[in-house]
């Protein structure tokens, strides 16, 4: 059933082999599909970069925008018509960086759209270079002696913005991953769903992480469960620089935009 | 009526449902009157968190078919340029209202200008055609905003209101009409794909949820919408006919008004300047002058130049140094005078016809 939302004409896709990018679209189309939703009735919007490519790869309508404008596109669809399931995939660079501010504002005003962000910590179609997560100390094609400023984490940031619901969880997580988009799906607000991903070509290759498996291995061993870290760990204790965590960070029901009518 | 509120009246008459915007002086009333107006009419009015999300957000409305538009001034327009060539080469119609203000930069943001006559025709990267429309009067504020909406959907592109703080801010008495002429984007044909033109260069349109699946792209795009960026012929083929589309129907988009046209001093003018031209033209009658004046600005309609045979000289008053007299002077061979006057204050009648008297007398300012 999944297959009938990808657009085999389309093929072959630009992922590099070893991408992170098809796992989290896998899972993504299997929430889509699993919450019912109309391919005729669905719209996939993005900005621009790897991540941005996927809508283009999906059977429905799709806007493919400019740079860090996914959300505000988006924005202007679901308010239009808010009987249209919208969904955004965008990228770290894209959502954090150019899209910073539409991204705050989205959350803040709880607009009725699923996000996915696709965090790679790096600029993969442009070659490499460093993004608000990439990691202090590690290197891109613009950090060559290491990253020196303090990354962004995505899924705070949300929380704090506003949004109704926010998740995280990794390209190892497929399952649990597919779960926190289908309850996004269900979530009346903006919900937000990161995922932390492998970029073999760009990021793997200059830091230590050539093989995709070898940063599959790192989110896996790297990740802890938000709600045992709530309930293990000191008060006030900080996450080990080289740790971060997973979960669903909140789910709520302030006052959302763009909800369609039930009657 | 003021000229603000004439815009987003003229649009609302025009069916209007979508306003996304930012404020920004002179053009804050047009918002604040789509803000009041549109809920009741179950539209949507968004503030958004700036001019680049506004343009963004009336692009997303115009695919779900609504009709949508926007209102800014030259900073807010400077921003919007971006997305300005996204609805250029997504093919979305949609309307923006520029009420101009003295630049650069942020200028003079209570004066008239007419300062972005050129970056609304050549501002967003590419090569690019739009349509750029100029009222002189609340009565075209209303009009013109409303025949935008037609010309949008007609044409697939953005479709621009260029007003300024003069006419934006007047207030004048109006006549509205019954009714304004409403036509919608022609609907894509069966078996015709989303982005194949139709013999005006033109594709259908189908919004988003109508079941025909579009991808939509800014990048270089083939007949299906799929990216297709490095092929040269694909490139030249699709941006030929997104300038063509445009560029081949001006004359059937011009819309100006011809007085006098054995006139020897022909001024050329839109927007404020239009009513100085009037004075002395059809109040003061100095001799053998008239005017073209054009309602419609981009597309250039270059032949409405060859209506006056007997000029020996065009003058171009403008609300800057001198932008559409340089178009006119690449389609004649008889003297352009740049009557160009910047600061806010409108061209005083004794100033043009200063301009008159040295031509006539074989000097040129």
């Amino acid at each position: 059933m999944k297959d009938d939302w990808l657009r085999s004409d389309r093929l072959p896709h630009i992922f590099c082999a070893g991408c992170g990018n098809g796992t989290i679209m896998n899972c993504v189309l299997e929430a889509v599909a699993q919450a019912g939703y109309e391919m005729d009735s669905t719209v996939f919007v993005s900005g621009i970069g790897c991540s941005s490519r996927a809508p283009g790869y999906i059977t429905t309508d799709s806007l493919h925008t400019t740079h860090g404008r996914a959300l505000a596109f988006a924005t202007g669809v679901k308010m239009a018509n808010p009987s249209l399931n919208v969904v955004v995939f965008t990228g770290d660079g894209d959502l954090s960086a150019i899209g910073g501010n539409h991204f705050i504002h989205a959350c803040r005003r709880n607009i009725d759209i699923t996000v996915v962000c696709m965090n790679n910590h790096i600029y993969g179609m442009t070659g490499g270079q460093g993004s608000p997560t990439t990691p202090i100390g590690k290197t891109s094609t613009t950090t060559p002696y290491g990253a020196v400023e303090t990354p962004f984490d995505l899924a705070d940031l949300a929380v704090a913005a506003g949004a109704n619901y926010v998740a995280r969880w990794t390209s190892y997580h497929v399952t649990e991953l597919t779960k926190a988009v289908h309850t996004g799906l269900s979530v009346p607000g903006l919900s937000f769903i990161e995922v932390r991903c492998q970029c073999p070509t760009s990021y793997g290759r200059r830091n230590k992480y050539r093989q995709p498996g070898d940063y599959i291995t790192y989110l896996r061993s790297s990740a802890i469960l938000r709600e045992r870290w709530i309930r293990t760990a000191a008060p006030g204790a900080e996450v080990p620089g080289d740790k971060f965590l997973v979960g669903e960070f909140v789910r709520r029901s302030r006052p959302a935009m763009g909800v369609p009518d039930e009657a | 009526m003021q000229g603000n509120i004439a815009c987003a009246e003229g649009a609302l008459a025009a069916g209007c449902t979508f306003f996304a915007g930012y404020p920004i002086t002179p053009s804050t009333e047009v918002a604040e009157h789509m803000a009041a107006r549109l809920p009741a009419r179950k539209g949507c009015f968004i503030q958004m968190e700036d001019e680049i999300a506004s343009m963004a957000a009336i692009i997303g409305a115009a695919w779900t078919g609504a009709r949508s538009m926007t209102a800014t001034s030259g900073p807010g327009f400077s921003l919007m340029m971006e997305n300005i060539g996204y609805a250029i080469m997504s093919e979305t119609p949609c309307v923006l209202v520029n009420v101009q203000r003295g630049g650069p930069s942020t200028g003079q943001p209570t004066m008239a200008a007419q300062g972005d006559m050129m970056q609304v025709r050549f501002g967003s990267h590419g090569d690019i055609s739009i349509i750029a429309l100029s009222p002189s009067t609340v009565q075209e504020c209303y009009e013109l905003t409303a025949s935008a909406f037609n010309l949008a959907d007609r044409f697939r592109c953005p479709v621009f209101v260029m007003t300024d703080e003069a006419i934006g801010h007047m207030r004048e008495r109006i006549e509205i009409p019954e009714h304004v002429p409403i036509i919608r984007a022609k609907p894509q044909k069966p078996g015709m794909l989303p982005f194949a033109p139709e013999e005006d260069g033109v594709p259908g349109f189908s919004p988003f949820g109508t079941g025909h699946r579009i991808p939509v792209t800014g990048l270089t795009h083939n007949e299906k919408g799929y990216p297709d960026s490095t092929s040269p012929a694909r490139h030249e083929e699709l941006v030929r006919r997104l300038v063509n589309k445009v560029e081949q129907a001006r004359h059937e988009i011009a819309d100006a008004e011809i007085v006098n046209p054995d006139a020897e001093y022909v001024f050329v003018c839109y927007g404020a300047p239009v009513r100085t031209v009037q004075e002395i033209v059809d109040r003061m009658k100095i001799p053998s002058t008239g005017y073209l004046k054009l309602k419609i600005v981009w597309p250039f309609p270059e032949d409405l130049l060859r209506r006056f045979p007997h000029v020996r000289a065009f003058i171009v008053p403008e609300m800057n140094l001198g932008m559409i007299s340089r178009e006119i002077e690449r389609h004649v061979c008889v003297p352009v005078i740049s009557a160009g006057k910047i600061g806010g204050d409108l061209h005083y009648p004794e100033e043009l016809i200063a301009i008159v008297d040295q031509a006539r007398s074989g000097r040129t300012a």
